[in-house]
């Protein structure tokens, strides 16, 4: 395994150029495949860091009495999913509406009687894939007598994750592609060497080399170059990482979401695709060139 | 795979034919070459010669007939034992068929680890055989900046490099003077004195008369005779 190994690396310094393209090629391809992984994780986690923050306000008419806020805040604290309801009274909704103005909350001192109504911010008890939930609890909340209206986020939870499939399927399909040509190209690039070399091929299979004494090497050659690939796209990807983490990420300081790297195990399966992606293309091309 | 016992004849032939396309190339040829034999297989340009040669070491196979080496049937053996059945040949080309990029020792050192010699031992090994063909000056050299009887000289060492039973050589002396062609023809004597099997094709008639031996010889892929002739010396 020793000597297979130094043959593949002396092959591969012997046709650096053809080489350096190929490990170029895995490299664009790995990046922009992971790219689109960076984002989906960080989407994903933007979407349950959003969907944590979900909740439900029940705005309530005016003159409930306080007996029957007791009773509908039992009620909906019995319904299914529901974390917590929390009573906000007319004086709390505007404490916590002068907080959100900060400097500008010198412009509710000219009202002269509290607009805001009184209501129930309702959370709830939820997962990513359990945001569909809030509709039903919403109903049976805006059902109770009492309740003027009720809002959640529901409606835009649907929309982003309607927008983040397609991105997602938008990702397959050029992951796929860029794979596809990855594969081709690296190929292509054994089928030269293949070719420039096919005198030794020949005189290797008639002096009885072994099947894998002659396309072991060009596999340790091509997995060394998947895995360079890989490594090279991972690594420039991290580099892009760090500078929108720094100078974009910057600018939406205010809100608590950070911006992630790709888990390690996610960056492992993609080198491990690169290294793939070498070996298939080796595999295509030695299975045509040996045939012959 | 079938195995025969094994047979005083290293290489049996029986009613073997190839075609190429509409053109036959050899016609149901049947014949024996006995354990460390020195044969020749001559005819003129186009007889069949090279096709004979090729079919032994399954350079390609045989449209029908059935051909035996060193015990093994080749119509039955399987392509993962193919390897094992070329080890007993050693091949020597007219064109040499050299690396032209890699040195004299690499050319040689590829056929010695291909055969499975251990890695400590590979140097060793493909200078005794430079050794043996008089080339251990020019281990460092190019193919391309040897002449033709030197090639041909680093092409008999990569031959033996495995220890073959058999050697097949293919016009091994046609495109080299007198002098370079007297010196392959003396080491493949060599190598067959050592209990080798020879098998030379050649149209070279005074070759065959310098060397004595058996010789089958073709015309239009058929045996057309086979005789011992006459060596210059007898």
């Amino acid at each position: 395994m020793i000597l297979y190994f130094q043959k593949a690396v002396r092959d591969l310094r012997a046709n650096l150029f053809l080489n350096t393209v190929t490990v170029i090629t895995i490299a664009l391809s790995v990046l922009i495949f992971s790219a689109f992984m960076l984002f989906f994780v960080n989407a994903d986690g933007f979407l349950r860091h959003w969907i944590a923050d979900m909740r439900i306000m029940a705005y309530l008419k005016p003159g409930v009495r306080p007996e029957a806020v007791d009773r509908m805040k039992s009620r909906i604290q019995s319904l299914p999913g529901v974390r917590e309801a929390e009573f906000i009274s007319k004086s709390r909704a505007m404490d916590r509406f002068r907080d959100q103005l900060k400097r500008q909350s010198s412009l509710l001192d000219g009202l002269g009687e509290n607009p805001l109504p009184e209501s129930f911010e309702v959370r709830m008890d939820i997962t990513a894939r359990g945001w569909r939930n809030i509709e039903p609890v919403a109903r049976e909340i805006e059902a109770l007598t009492g309740v003027e209206e009720v809002e959640y986020g529901q409606q835009w939870v649907g929309r982003f994750i309607h927008v983040l499939n397609l991105i997602r399927v938008a990702g397959y399909a050029l992951g796929g592609l860029f794979f596809g040509a990855a594969v081709f190209f690296v190929a292509n690039t054994v089928r030269l060497v293949l070719y420039s070399r096919r005198d030794e091929v020949e005189i290797m299979r008639l002096v009885g080399a072994s099947e894998g004494f002659v396309k072991d090497p060009f596999y340790i050659q091509n997995l060394i170059m998947g895995t360079l690939g890989g490594l090279l796209g991972i690594a420039i990807l991290y580099f892009l990482y760090r500078f929108i983490a720094a100078n974009v990420a910057a600018e939406f300081s205010t809100v608590s979401f950070q911006l992630i790297f790709l888990p390690f195990r996610i960056s492992m399966a993609i080198l491990l695709g690169s290294m793939f992606v070498g070996w298939l293309g080796c595999f295509i091309s030695l299975r045509q060139f040996l045939r012959t | 795979m079938e195995v025969f016992e094994k047979p005083s004849a290293i290489i049996q032939m029986f009613h073997v034919s190839k075609r190429y396309s509409a053109k036959a190339a050899l016609v149901d040829i049947s014949l024996e070459v006995a354990d460390n034999e020195f044969v020749f297989v001559s005819g003129p340009s186009g007889a069949g010669k090279t096709t004979l040669l090729r079919l032994l070491y399954m350079g390609e196979p045989a449209t029908t007939g059935q051909i035996v080496v060193d015990g093994l049937n080749l119509s039955r053996i399987a392509r993962r034992r193919v390897p094992f059945l070329r080890r007993k040949f050693g091949i020597i080309f007219q064109d040499y068929r050299l690396i032209p990029s890699r040195s004299v020792f690499d050319n040689i050192a590829l056929v010695v680890e291909a055969v499975g010699t251990r890695r400590q031992l590979i140097r060793k090994t493909v200078m005794s055989l430079l050794r043996t063909v008089g080339m251990e000056d020019r281990w460092r050299a190019l193919p391309l900046s040897l002449s033709g009887g030197e090639q041909q000289r680093v092409a008999v060492a990569r031959a033996i490099a495995g220890d073959p039973k058999i050697i097949v050589a293919d016009e091994p002396t046609s495109s080299l003077d007198h002098d370079s062609a007297e010196i392959i023809l003396n080491l493949l004597i060599q190598y067959h004195q050592r209990g080798a099997t020879v098998m030379i094709a050649t149209h070279d008639t005074e070759l065959i008369r310098s060397t004595g031996g058996r010789v089958i010889l073709l015309k239009e892929g058929r045996v057309d005779a086979a005789a011992h002739l006459p060596t210059r010396a007898s």
